[in-house]
């Protein structure tokens, strides 16, 4: 018996931070790929340190929905869990290469697969770009728009901006869009001047968050001046500056998100026979306009 | 009692078990005699040996009894899962032939706020039926349907007045929404999606094997913002489990204490699931609680006449026990009414909001909480 066990941050004051979690969590339910598919929470419940004892397989893969290695997946989460032996070193990453870890959690006494973070896969990179479409309501864009993959920053967590400039740069690596680059919310270069740093008329921009929130919903948007006030709402695209911006929200929500967290697994050795084909047929892109 | 009938599957299964060995589950033991080809079968009742073309029609006690054990060890999945459900149908305190007859009728049980139903049908699978402890008399039809055990954690994400639940456990569960037929493995489900973790702590505590974090583990274990907990002294610590555990405002029965031999003196609560630990609201709370711990107190002078100071004191319980909505609009003779408190304002709070416009800081210093 297989089970997947995805872990989260979750949220005490905004009930859709853990709505990507269990969204995700349905679609792999509906694969059939795992025999169980628990959700755990440091916020809220079940917690970190309860979620290994609802989980039941005898081989348990832990997949940390969060967008880079740091404090959460190399401290909180595994100590949390109770992984015996856990050494960040086990994951030999320097902030963008995580796999997966085999340790034996003292809370159930069996081993479970400790997968490295959701956000930087490479097939995140394929998420970013569905993003692009599902925002666009384009399956071909990419001619004539440039890409602004969107984070915090280094102030928090140096290595956060590592998996931005990694999926900046596998996105211009595929040549689809003119112009493709990293903005952050604290350092330069700034997403409030998200339109100094492109030639191109339209603009996609995607922040690598795992939830919407504050910073998505509210911040951002002021930021670029797509509105200024976040509660009125704002068009998509907005002019701004001569500019059009394309501004998706946060990219965890994007329903293919569901396949790196069965890639995660798969890596470490589950076997999702062909889920991931499923989820990729499944999880086509809507003509989606966020902020409406 | 119902009118019960083996099937095929559940004969080939008993005759299958029998093959490789014997069953004793539940008050039924049975064994396969193979020089005799006789399969001999106990229940409370009834003793009988019957060849394999009589088991169809043993009598009814005695399908109950086999019905009962195939349920138990080929529908119910988990170990936890069959806990639960024998729960569901008292089974510690029943036998089986006794259970029955009741399950005919339902037997509820309340999980927090959830009111669980079992009933049986004619080959002993049960049905579970869920609904808010609240809407145990309304009928069927006035609530909304569901089938998909994961609508729970939907139902269970806002209160009724549409404000976020942080804390699931918290007694605030809507009403209005019925499961009206769940298997076993969706009748855990459910529970697990309302109340996450509850029936697997539960479990282990009924083995004897809860294992509890104490406030001083958690505090040892807590780093980042939250090491702050780690100065919040033991008084606050029995203040904070008084203010934010009791059943009033979480419906698990709280078994962490400061540490395993220094119990705190508020009470646990009489929840049917135990909490192991202090949950994260609770030590996001703590770490709040250690910050306005910092502060030294201060004399202040205050004018007020007597029924002034009672209002003060009417005003903390009425919103420390959530019972703001309970006072009616004229009822001004109530502490917490609102015009009430409103006068209270106008006669007593400056313009800078200070009470008998008495500074906070008297000597100038800003000393705040944060
Ligand atoms: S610590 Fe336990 S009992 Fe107290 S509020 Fe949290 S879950 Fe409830």
């Amino acid at each position: 018996m297989q089970s997947l066990v995805i872990v989260a941050h979750g949220s005490h004051l905004n009930p859709g931070s853990a709505k990507p979690t269990h969204d995700h969590a349905a679609t792999i339910r509906e694969t059939g790929a795992f025999d169980e598919v628990r959700t755990g929470f440091w916020k809220e419940e079940p917690s970190l340190r309860e979620v290994l004892r609802t989980a039941r397989g005898d081989d348990i893969y832990v997949v940390p929905l969060f967008i880079s290695e740091g404090y959460f997946t190399e401290r909180v989460i595994p100590r949390e869990l109770r992984l015996e032996g856990w050494d960040p070193e086990l994951w030999d990453s320097e902030g963008i290469s995580a796999d997966t870890a085999t340790l034996i959690a003292s809370d159930i006494d069996k081993e479970v697969h400790y997968c490295g973070p959701v956000g930087t896969h490479e097939a995140m990179t394929d998420v970013l770009i569905r993003r692009a479409v599902s925002v666009t309501g384009d399956e071909d864009v990419g001619e004539g728009f440039g890409f602004a993959v969107v984070g915090h920053g280094t102030e928090r967590n140096k290595k956060s901006a590592k998996a931005i400039e990694y999926h900046t740069e596998r996105i211009r690596e595929t040549g689809r869009f003119d112009e493709v680059k990293s903005l952050y919310m604290d350092e330069e270069p700034e997403v409030d001047d998200v339109t100094d740093h492109f030639d191109s008329k339209d603009i996609i921009v995607v922040p690598l968050f795992i939830a919407d929130g504050y910073h998505t919903q509210e911040d951002i948007p002021e930021d670029m001046g797509l509105t200024d006030d976040y509660r009125k709402g704002y068009d998509v695209p907005t002019e701004v500056d001569g500019h059009r911006i394309w501004y998706g929200g946060a990219v965890g929500t994007e329903e293919l998100t569901a396949d790196v967290i069965l890639e995660r697994a798969a890596d470490a050795g589950a076997d999702i026979g062909n889920a991931r084909e499923r989820i990729r047929q499944r999880t086509k892109p809507a003509t989606g306009t966020a902020g409406e | 009692m119902i009118n019960l009938a083996l099937s095929e599957t559940q004969l080939a299964a008993f005759k299958e078990q029998l093959a490789d060995g014997v069953i004793d589950h539940d008050g039924l033991t049975a064994d396969y005699d193979a020089d005799t080809e006789t399969y001999h079968i106990e229940t409370p009742a009834h003793q009988t040996s019957v060849g394999a073309d009589e088991l169809a029609a043993v009598d009814t006690e005695q399908a109950a009894y086999i019905t009962n054990w195939y349920f138990y060890t080929h529908e119910v999945g988990s170990e936890v899962t069959r806990a639960f459900c024998r729960w569901l149908e008292q089974a510690a305190e029943h036998p089986v032939a006794d259970r029955y007859d009741a399950l005919e009728a339902g037997i509820s049980r309340e999980w927090g706020q959830l009111a669980i139903t079992t009933t049986i049908s004619a080959d002993g699978t049960r049905h579970y039926e869920v609904r808010h402890v609240d809407d145990r008399d309304a009928d069927a039809t006035a609530l909304t349907t569901h089938t998909d055990p994961f609508d729970a954690r939907e139902i269970g994400t806002l209160d009724p007045k549409g404000r976020y639940r942080p804390l699931r456990t918290a007694p605030s569960l809507k009403s209005g929404w019925i499961f009206p037929d769940l298997s076993a493995a969706e009748v855990y489900e459910t529970v697990e999606a309302f109340y996450p973790a509850t029936v697997v702590n539960w479990d282990r505590e009924a083995r004897g094997e809860l294992d509890v974090d104490h406030w001083r583990d958690e505090q040892d274990r807590q780093s980042g913002i939250y090491n702050l907990i780690t100065v919040l002294p033991d008084d606050a610590v029995d203040w904070a489990a008084a203010a934010c555990c009791d059943d009033s405002q979480c419906l698990k029965r709280r078994e962490w204490q400061l540490s395993e031999n220094e119990p705190l003196a508020a009470e646990g609560g009489d929840g049917v699931f135990p909490c192991r630990g202090p949950c994260s609201m609770a030590v996001a709370a703590g770490r709040e609680w250690a910050k306005l711990e910092r502060e030294n107190t201060q004399s202040y002078e205050f004018e007020l006449t007597p029924s002034e100071k009672e209002q003060l004191e009417a005003v903390i319980d009425a919103v420390a026990d959530d019972e703001i909505d309970e006072i009616r609009e004229a009822d001004v003779s109530k502490g917490a009414n609102r015009w009430r408190v409103r006068y209270l304002r106008e006669k007593r709070v400056d313009e800078d909001g200070n009470l008998s416009g008495t500074p906070t800081h008297p000597d100038g210093n800003d000393e705040s909480a944060d």
